[in-house]
């Protein structure tokens, strides 16, 4: 619980009705990691991303960004302090070009459309989705409309950029030009936390590995001890099968 | 990105001149009443393309902001001899003033609740100014004869005029329409159209923008209510704030095509005429004729051509480059 922690997110616990969600998940988050949420279907990695920016109060436990507490914020107040996320399910603006999805994003910094122009150019240079500028939004194969996704995050300048399993349903050549992309993302001064299934890209992105099970935070530490966690195996595989120690 | 093109501003000027010179070309009033009825129309819907088109909500209320207008003006010259043209910025206030207090109850309500919210609010208000003795309750207010002036917003000789007043304020509120859309607040508009969610990751507030757009169709469509009282010289709750006035409009602007500037224009251009003229032709005969033609048209374009008129005229114009 460093006092330099970009993010720091004590004790949030979410209720919905008689599920227990979140329970009393803590972890902080530095800046310029990569830290990635693991966890099986249902473990209550979406919600704790809804909790963090704003889409879900949480019943009980706090979220600080950069000391402040942000815990009881509107989503539009968070991003607008440099917390940007991406949704599970792609969610662009479908009756817009990739080019002013991206703008859109950018209006958050200026008011001024060449200004935005510029910006959304600029992050769709950055993401490799240049060539597509003027195609319609809707006209994108999945791998770009997640590219999309993040190019619109990223035209928001944030300093914390928080993807939902953008790697899901990509081919194996797909998947390492996202992961490239995430590194260049990191590598431009933006921190990332990720919830992610793909373990290829957990395993080589993630200086950090956070593993959620039945709403709790059962292990965390660098992926390379994750993985061998017994906990986290049974999580996954259940009660017969255990690591062999 | 949307500069327009020297072709584009040569048949804009060219139509405006074309229009300027209609009142000199035609003789006898229903024409020219006609066209003033198109601009009215046009103007109502390119307002509510504002909120509808743009934001996504769906409001089929828009009689009400009319009606607020048309009353707020008329009852201010009857009741204390307020120039209609002060009453007609102060129906705008109060219309948009009407605009934010129902706005916030909805500030939430998406798709067919706020369309459905917006139906019982403007019926409320219909009810109420139909029993409201101080506004003339059901027999209505006329408005009395003054001179005529540019300053009293009255023309007895001819209906030119009006027709001018009408065509300026059409100009204005596209003007306040392209604005609001080729600027931040038309890209943030069309992102809430799509989704809350969507909005709010994007840093969006989406109430106050809501709002915004809901305040300043409001205002617009309570102008285009103060003319309609001027020109008409008398209302009543059944000739402003009635649900027909609010469908209409709805109608004007999907026909056209929601959503872009010019698309309502266009659908005021082929609705109105053939409201007008099927009323006029085939009313008296009291089968409904006219209102089958009418519906069976829009069947018709809500069928095979959803995206508007306007949205048509585009994808040929996309295919030839």
């Amino acid at each position: 619980m460093s006092a330099s922690a970009l993010l720091d997110v004590r004790g949030v616990t979410k209720r919905f009705g008689g599920l227990l969600a979140n329970d009393d998940v803590s972890f902080t988050v530095s800046e310029g990691e990569i830290v990635s949420i693991i966890g099986p279907n249902g473990a209550g990695k979406s919600t704790l991303f809804n909790c963090i920016s704003g889409f879900y109060r949480p019943n009980a436990g706090t979220v600080r960004y950069r000391g402040r507490d942000i815990t009881r914020l509107a989503a539009d107040r968070i991003c607008k302090l440099g917390i940007a996320r991406t949704f599970q399910i792609v969610q662009v603006i479908t009756d817009m070009t990739v080019l002013e999805n991206v703008m859109t994003g950018a209006f958050l910094r200026t008011a001024r459309n060449g200004a935005a122009r510029e910006r959304a150019e600029e992050v769709l240079r950055f993401a490799g989705l240049h060539e597509k500028l003027d195609a319609a939004a809707t006209s994108l194969t999945i791998e770009d409309k997640k590219r999309l996704e993040v190019s619109m995050a990223l035209a928001t300048k944030p300093s914390l950029l928080m993807l939902d399993e953008s790697m899901a349903g990509l081919n194996p050549v797909e998947l390492r030009q996202m992961i490239a992309l995430l590194r260049r993302v990191r590598e431009s001064g933006v921190t990332l936390v990720i919830v992610e299934h793909v373990m290829e890209a957990v395993m080589e992105l993630s200086d950090r590995v956070i593993v959620i099970n039945s709403g709790r935070k059962i292990v965390e530490g660098p992926p390379k001890d994750v993985v061998v966690n017994p906990q986290v195996i049974q999580a996954y595989l259940g009660d017969r099968y255990h690591a062999r120690g | 990105m949307r500069t327009l093109t020297k072709r584009q501003v040569a048949v804009a000027a060219a139509v405006l001149v074309l229009l300027a010179l209609y009142p000199l070309a035609v003789r006898g009033s229903f024409p020219m009443h006609l066209m003033i009825m198109v601009f009215l129309f046009a103007m109502l819907g390119v307002s509510w393309n504002i909120m509808g088109g743009y934001a996504g909500m769906f409001s089929f209320g828009q009689a009400a902001f009319f009606g607020i207008g048309a009353y707020t003006s008329s009852f201010l010259l009857t009741a204390h001899q307020v120039n209609p043209w002060i009453g007609l910025l102060a129906g705008g206030v109060v219309a948009a003033v009407a605009a934010a207090l129902i706005g916030i109850p909805c500030s939430n309500l998406r798709g067919h609740y706020f369309a459905i919210a917006s139906i019982a609010f403007a019926e409320i208000v219909r009810i109420h100014f139909n029993n409201w003795k101080l506004i003339g309750a059901a027999e209505g207010l006329t408005i009395p004869m003054q001179d005529e002036s540019l300053k009293n917003f009255m023309f007895h000789s001819s209906k030119a005029p009006y027709y001018y007043i009408m065509l300026g304020f059409l100009l204005l509120s596209l003007g306040v329409c392209s604005w609001v859309a080729t600027s931040r607040m038309g890209f943030y508009l069309r992102a809430i159209k799509e989704g809350h969610d969507v909005a709010k990751v994007l840093g969006i507030d989406v109430v106050r923008y809501r709002m915004a757009a809901i305040m300043i169709s409001a205002f617009l469509t309570a102008m285009a209510g103060t003319f309609y009282a001027q020109y008409i010289l008398y209302l009543d709750p059944e000739s402003v704030l009635i649900l027909p006035i609010s469908v209409q409009i709805v109608l004007v602007s999907m026909l056209g095509g929601a959503g872009s500037v010019m698309g309502p224009v266009i659908g005021a251009a082929i609705l109105l005429p053939i409201s007008e003229v099927t009323r006029v032709k085939l009313g008296f005969k009291g089968s409904g004729l006219d209102m089958i033609i009418y519906g069976t048209l829009i069947m018709l374009i809500s069928v095979y051509q959803p995206q508007g008129v306007w949205g048509y005229l585009r994808t040929i114009g996309a295919k030839k480059k």
